[in-house]
């Protein structure tokens, strides 16, 4: 194992280290290292947007708090849930008066420290309502799609709900759009090599040489299917198919496509990758309104790539297109 | 008075039980590394020796270790595991807040609530393959000891080969939820993390009462 690093056991230290000597825009919240928080708080009034989720992932979560974004993030060891303390503070960092969104993915653990946090949070007459992103179409079939794990399509829920809330919506009004974000939205996974936490030291599972695994988690769950590496316009084809028959997209104006590499993927195949998804799209008589081309949501130092679809009506369509300005996202008017 | 262990051996049970699941870290992540992320182990040695450190050199009732182990956990360690095992010790610390002695019957108490507690969280139960196949079991086998006269050392045995039988169990179930459910089938034939914790903990918990009885 060839790694960048200090300690194994102080990888999630010593990033937040890194983290906050590089963007002074973020801070840390009072005595807790794992909740960051923008250093210029959201004016009185706004609806607070906060997610987290387990480290390994970067940029997401920490990379997403910004102006028109997240207003603070609870930090996990790798690819494990923060605390619900640390979700408590979070939820403290971003109250502005006006209630809390707290938007994060489905995961076990998540949803047990959230629930935990909602309750010291109900204690303090705190206002904390939650959206559960369940994106990914590879974890559970079209009737169980509450088991659904959240994935790269966590960004468009905080992208929208971070938008709403810069806009004055009020926290039933960012909650609702929040969860037309999740319901719009599919997202499928490939994953082409294993991953490492350092601490563990080697791969906690395995794909052979010359394989892929279709549906992929972002921690390595195991997919629909393993099948021989092919060309990045049969992957195209193979993740949209799944997405596409999950979801209408036909029905919205457009949409907006997010291809986020999972951690070792050279971003030149990123836009291979993007080409072909582009062409297929068009061919299929969907408009693309946008599209975010990058290392958005990655798996450590996985090979692979993941591919999110958002369908837009008028509303998200105006949202999406706001500013915010993020390590992860930044976008101009 | 029937068998009882004082209360205020708080700090020393649970020191013990920061010891069985440090000593046990490796093991508990190859366990896990079998069918989950492989960080169990590192996580519960993380989170328990935390509240190791803050009893240090402290004389705590049952109630009072037991509160310090769940703030561990819960502000320590995230993941599944620090609301599961915090949810699990604050249950049983609340029946054993303020009392002297603690017998059978109140243990068995104990043991109930920890269950119960951890229950308002999690809907897993028997058969799920999790730390539930190990707890259930354990906390009926010594509820019906108990109902049945046998004595509090009695019942702490039959304790122990329940969690270790449930431990054993978990072996032969598909996982249902959790990180382990994505494989399907392909969990059989290995021990749950969760369930193998457990059992050292119940295992050791019935050894540092066992220990103190007095009669």
């Amino acid at each position: 194992m060839n790694r960048v690093i200090n300690d194994a056991d102080l990888v999630v230290e010593d990033m937040l280290a890194g983290i906050l000597l590089a963007h002074p825009e973020l801070v840390q919240y009072e005595s807790n290292p794992r909740v960051i928080r923008k250093r210029t708080s959201s004016p009185a009034g706004q609806v607070g947007i906060v997610t987290g989720g387990g480290s390994g992932h970067e940029p997401a979560f920490l990379g997403y708090v910004g102006p028109g974004l997240v207003d603070a993030v609870a930090v996990g060891e790798i690819f494990s849930s923060p605390t619900a303390k640390s979700f408590f503070d979070a939820f403290r960092a971003a109250d502005q008066g006006a209630g809390v969104a707290c938007l994060y993915g489905n995961y076990a653990g998540d949803n047990m420290n959230v629930k935990l946090a909602m309750k010291m949070a109900a204690s303090k007459a705190m206002n904390i309502r939650t959206v559960v992103a369940n994106d990914d179409v590879a974890s559970a079939p079209p009737a169980e799609i509450a088991k659904r794990r959240g994935v790269a399509g966590e960004i468009f829920m905080w992208k929208i709900g971070g938008a709403a809330a810069a806009q004055g919506y009020d926290l039933d009004g960012v909650i609702r759009v929040a969860q037309k974000a999740v319901d719009h939205c599919r997202s499928i996974g490939v994953g082409l090599t294993p991953c490492t936490i350092p601490a563990v030291g080697k791969p906690n599972f395995q794909i052979a040489d010359g394989l892929m695994e279709l549906g992929i988690g972002h921690h390595g769950e195991p997919g629909i299917e393993v099948v021989p590496v092919e060309s990045a316009a049969a992957m195209a084809e193979r993740m949209l198919a799944p997405i596409l028959a999950d979801r209408d997209f036909t029905q919205d104006q457009s949409v907006v496509v997010l291809v986020s590499g999972l951690g070792a993927t050279p971003v030149m195949e990123l836009y291979i990758f993007y080409a072909e998804v582009e062409r297929q799209l068009r061919a299929k008589g969907l408009r693309t309104h946008r599209c975010y081309v990058g290392n958005y949501f990655t798996s450590l130092e996985m090979m692979g790539v993941t591919l999110t679809l958002l369908g837009l009506d008028a509303e998200l369509s105006r949202l999406i297109d706001q500013p915010c300005r993020s390590i992860g996202m930044t976008q101009s008017e | 008075m029937s068998e009882h262990f004082p209360s205020n051996t708080g700090s020393a049970i649970v020191t013990n039980l920061v010891s069985i699941i440090v000593a046990n870290r490796e093991y508990l992540s190859e366990v896990d590394g079998a069918i989950g992320d492989g960080d169990h182990g590192i996580n519960m040695a993380k989170g328990f020796s935390r509240c190791g450190k803050t009893l240090e050199g402290r004389e705590l009732s049952l109630a009072e270790a037991l509160d310090e182990l769940t703030l561990a956990l819960m502000e320590g360690i995230g993941g599944s595991m620090g609301p599961l095992y915090g949810s699990l010790f604050i249950g049983m610390a609340d029946e054993v807040r303020g009392r002297d002695s603690i017998d059978g019957a109140t243990f068995a108490r104990l043991l109930r609530g920890g269950l119960t507690s951890l229950q308002d969280i999690s809907d897993a139960g028997v058969g799920d393959k999790c730390l539930m196949d190990t707890l259930i079991p354990a906390v009926e086998a010594f509820e019906q000891a108990q109902a049945s006269g046998a004595t509090f050392r009695e019942a702490l045995h039959r304790m122990k080969s329940a969690a270790s039988q449930g431990r054993d169990s978990t072996r032969d179930l598909v996982a249902k939820i959790g990180r382990a459910s994505r494989l399907g089938e392909r969990s059989l034939g290995v021990l749950d993390a969760g369930a193998v914790s457990c059992c050292l903990i119940l295992t050791n918990l019935a050894e540092s009462v066992e220990a103190r009885l007095v009669a």
